[in-house]
């Protein structure tokens, strides 16, 4: 008699022992995915460090593409596509004598940028204005225009702008523009769902 | 998917011309027009750029709605979609 009512005891106690580490292994499994849905966002994080008008062109179609798709898009902007940021009709005091000669050397804006291949001494940057125009893809100031409307965050490199010796007072007026080092980057990439180099 | 004979028979609420504006033009005035219209509603878009019949597809799937499919006119696509709740 007493013989049979053990077993089941024993049976139930197991069970519980079971369903217990069942439960720690759910809660883990749980805390993971958290970490992972936090972890990637639907965000596009773009590191633009090339100054062509081509690569600044790329950057901005596939910035407003991805905008337009609802998806959050941060351009870290650095070395020489900084120039693309520059405001033809803005300058800054104050500089020595190598930072007057790379803002001399440099694209002065978005206008003046050169193309990486066929640039023909400004003939090709010409040639792709028109072609644009004619085909009525969006000129680089009405793609800024739209980004800025879109919400696109513009974040520009700090240890850049010192090298090249670019001032905050020279650069374009654009709403979501912010100042900030490469550890900005690499944590919003790190959040992005999708991440390029241009 | 529907046939051409059913999409040219569908009660459009908004038609969308882009044919002036090249990629990604289009899927931007998409996007502006989708907000005049209602949950369930049917909106068409113009475009004569050949890419925007494959990039609003890929938005209607990423946004939820329905893409119905495309028809082709001379020289440029009609693509409706409709609306849904997000």
């Amino acid at each position: 008699m007493h013989k049979l009512y053990i077993k089941p005891i024993i049976m139930q106690e197991e069970l519980q022992l079971q369903i217990q580490q069942l439960q720690q292994q759910v809660d883990k499994l749980q805390k993971k995915v958290t970490k992972l849905q936090d972890g990637r966002k639907d965000q596009l994080s773009i590191a633009c460090v090339s100054g062509d008008l081509d690569k600044i062109l790329a950057t901005m179609i596939i910035s407003i593409a991805a905008a337009a798709m609802d998806t959050k898009v941060k351009i870290f902007f650095s070395f020489w596509a900084l120039s693309a940021l520059r405001d033809k009709k803005k300058s800054a005091k104050g500089k020595d004598f190598i930072s007057k000669m790379f803002g001399i050397m440099l694209p002065k804006g978005k206008d003046k940028l050169k193309l990486s291949n066929m640039n023909m001494a400004g003939m090709g940057p010409m040639m792709i204005k028109y072609l644009m125009k004619k085909q009525n893809v969006l000129s680089l100031d009405e793609m800024f225009k739209t980004a800025g409307e879109l919400g696109i965050e513009i974040i520009v490199c700090e240890m850049s702008m010192g090298l090249m010796g670019f001032k905050k007072e020279e650069l374009i007026d654009y709403p979501h523009l912010s100042f900030a080092g490469a550890a900005t980057f690499v944590t919003d990439a790190g959040e992005s769902a999708a991440q390029l180099f241009i | 998917m529907m046939t051409t004979e059913e999409l040219k028979k569908l009660d459009v609420a908004k038609s969308v011309d882009a044919r002036g504006t090249a990629c990604p033009g289009p899927l931007l005035e998409a996007k502006k027009a989708l907000s005049t219209i209602e949950e369930g509603e049917v909106m068409e878009i113009l475009s004569a750029d050949e890419g925007t019949k494959v990039d609003i597809p890929k938005w209607c799937n990423k946004q939820g709605h329905d893409y119905l499919g495309t028809v082709e006119e001379n020289g440029y696509y009609k693509i409706y979609m409709r609306k849904n709740e997000i």
